[in-house]
């Protein structure tokens, strides 16, 4: 069906509008409390507020040109776009990521109320107003090797052809644009500063996944190691919500776990273990043992780290066990156990 | 109001570490006249660490949890996020994918069991604001916690990705919830206002990124500690065992004396209820909290 330009235009305003779906249809008064700091001139970060009346069909970016235009011409932020595609006005607002160009100022009125705390992505990384030092994010990015390593005849005869269904294994991992608003609303990144993060995971899947590639063992063993790779995910969910572009990152994070297992990269580690550990358990009683776990992910010898907590825990009554004996079967077993171990026999692909 | 009745997913946690878990979530339910069907058949969901293992098997699991509140033809109710999220992820999946509901209902058939996506599922704090409601738990309160300045935590995994849940929390806002803030004032004790209560615990990384955990555990307790809270709630008993019972490790960590007593959401409203000491079972926790009770 051939649509008239007319018509794609309306549709694409429809479109918007649902996205950006607010309940006014009139101008609202709203507070901006903005962070201001230039790291050449100022000791600390302060804010400022900005008073003035949004409309409707406003978006965040609008706000932060009126704070310069009208305001104070000094305000800084990165803008180029204006379409969601080059993710440099990625800030914070009331903690939200958002892209300022794609987001409709009402709707976060109706998300946060009439006082918006606009903030840059990381304020340990300010340099000026909304402008960050995104170098972290751009060394981890080049870490795991974001392009296609092929190599590549120069005078092809045939083209390569992607199939569609090896298209789907993608699952969007391609519409990154590298804005870094899942990078920096990572809570593991904030307190382990060798986590690769969410961003750069997302492009190592992305890799990964692509027929032509020939470095996915590379990028498998960078992403398993311990303090580094997928295993210091905390599994929070925050890279999901900040994501501007509906990627979930932790969904291919989860993807190149199962790939360690799938391609044997996984070694034999506290990690591996511990997510391996939960088919053992769950096969004997269908519930996690919640002592054996951590006994087997670290092995006797490092038990040693967990003998104070596991004293507290029994003075309180936390472990138990049902045959008499101390970390042997202390969990009952559940109804049709039977089921359970059949549909682990019948359906588990992966070992370690 | 017709009686409420659903099927209750404990969940590995409330069956071994934290009996009060769903000693205190029975005792709530009986002293509002909820009736609760165990599924005692149900498995483990995978805590978020199975699906890292073998995402399929833990899809297949799931979905058989699912299957027996389906043939009591009932709500599924969670009394631990983690738990929520997980089952609820696997519904996602095999109700927006019918390719992949064909293969679990495959393996699925093979023990007799089918699939068809008729139960909802949700947190037991959910049901109690949105199917109760609010307002008549007030009624119901014997206890005022009105001395207690009250810390709401609420847990990642029954808030993100808000998305999937919006159905089942009434659209809670990730970045401002209100939901466990709101069962405080009905209870009439003071909810905390700090800056942590929607951050992560640092849990399920416990074991291989020990540090990182007690990092983020510990800036939330301590957050809550400087604004004034006598205690700490959540919905989620992994939550819970992270902050509970780490506490003398997350002090060493952080520098400073971390001690702060840390409820189950259901323990909180039992004792506004006033259910017995035994069903509240504070005695299970290891940062004493005892002392919360008054006879």
């Amino acid at each position: 069906m051939i649509h008239s330009e007319k018509e794609v235009v309306q549709e694409v305003l429809h479109l918007n509008e649902e996205e950006h779906a607010s309940d006014f249809d009139h101008p609202v008064n709203v507070k901006l409390k903005t962070f201001r700091f230039n790291a050449e001139t100022d000791y600390l970060p302060y804010y400022k507020t900005y008073e003035m009346e949004v409309t409707k069909d406003e978006l965040v970016l609008d706000l932060l040109n009126r704070i310069k235009w009208e305001h104070d011409g000094s305000f800084s932020y990165r803008r180029s776009c204006r379409h969601g595609i080059c993710g440099a006005c990625a800030i914070k607002v009331n903690g939200k990521a958002v892209l300022a160009c794609k987001e409709n100022a009402q709707g976060l009125v109706k998300l946060f109320g009439d006082e918006l705390v606009i903030e840059p992505q990381s304020q340990k990384r300010a340099v000026k107003d909304m402008i960050i030092d995104k170098s972290d994010f751009w060394q981890k990015h080049a870490d795991v090797k974001p392009f296609v390593v092929a190599d590549v005849d120069p005078h092809p005869s045939t083209e390569t052809l992607i199939s569609p269904e090896r298209n789907e294994k993608f699952l969007e991992s391609d519409y990154c644009i590298q804005c870094g608003a899942c990078h920096y609303s990572c809570p593991a990144l904030e307190v382990n500063e060798d986590y690769l993060g969410p961003a750069a995971l997302v492009s190592a899947y992305r890799f990964s996944i692509d027929p032509r590639d020939s470095a996915t063992e590379d990028r498998l063993e960078l992403t398993s190691q311990l303090g580094v790779g997928v295993w210091d995910c905390v599994k929070c969910n925050e890279c999901v919500e900040a994501c501007p572009k509906d990627i979930n990152p932790l969904e291919k994070i989860t993807k190149l776990h199962n790939m360690q297992f799938e391609q044997g990269i996984a070694k034999r580690n506290v990690a591996t273990k511990h997510a391996e550990g939960f088919v053992r358990s769950i096969k004997k009683y269908g519930y996690l043992d919640e002592a054996d776990i951590v006994v087997y992910s670290e092995g006797y010898l490092g038990m040693y780290k967990h003998v104070g907590t596991a004293v507290k825990m029994m003075k309180a009554g936390k472990i138990h066990w049902h045959s008499g004996v101390p970390f042997i079967d202390s969990v009952p077993k559940i109804k049709n156990l039977d089921e359970v171990q059949k549909l682990i026999e019948i359906s588990m692909t992966n070992t370690l | 109001m017709s009686q409420l009745h659903y099927a209750l997913f404990t969940g590995c946690t409330a069956k071994q570490s934290t009996p009060e878990l769903l000693s205190s979530t029975l005792a709530v339910a009986e002293k509002l006249g909820i009736k609760i069907t165990i599924l005692e058949e149900a498995s483990c969901c995978g805590a978020s660490h199975l699906q890292d293992f073998d995402e399929f098997l833990a899809h297949v699991l799931n979905a058989r949890n699912i299957c027996y509140a389906e043939k009591l033809g009932l709500t599924m109710i969670t009394i631990c996020n983690t738990c929520q999220l997980n089952s609820q992820m696997t519904k996602h999946a095999l109700d927006t994918n019918p390719e992949l509901k064909a293969r679990v209902n495959e393996k699925l058939a093979e023990v007799g069991l089918e699939y068809k996506g008729t139960s909802q599922i949700k947190h037991f704090l959910y049901t109690l604001i949105d199917e109760y409601g609010l307002e008549n738990i007030k009624e119901k309160v014997t206890v005022p916690l009105s001395h207690l300045n009250i810390a709401p935590f609420y847990g990642c995994h029954n808030i993100r990705p808000s998305e999937l849940h919006a159905e089942s929390n009434n659209h809670e806002n990730p970045y401002n919830p209100t939901s466990l803030d709101s069962l405080i004032d009905a209870l009439e004790g003071k909810p905390v206002e700090y800056e942590s209560k929607n951050k992560c615990c640092g849990f399920h990384v416990e074991l291989q990124a020990n540090h990182a955990s007690e990092v983020l555990s510990g800036n939330a307790l301590l957050d809550a500690m400087d604004n004034n809270a006598d205690l700490m709630v959540t919905p989620c008993p992994l939550c819970h065992l992270k902050m509970d019972t780490y506490q003398p490790s997350i002090s060493k960590v952080m520098g400073r004396d971390v001690k702060l007593p840390v409820l189950h959401m259901p323990q909180m409203v039992a004792l506004a209820l006033g259910c017995t000491e035994k069903e509240i079972g504070l005695d299970f926790h290891v940062q004493k909290a005892k002392h919360l009770y008054s006879a």
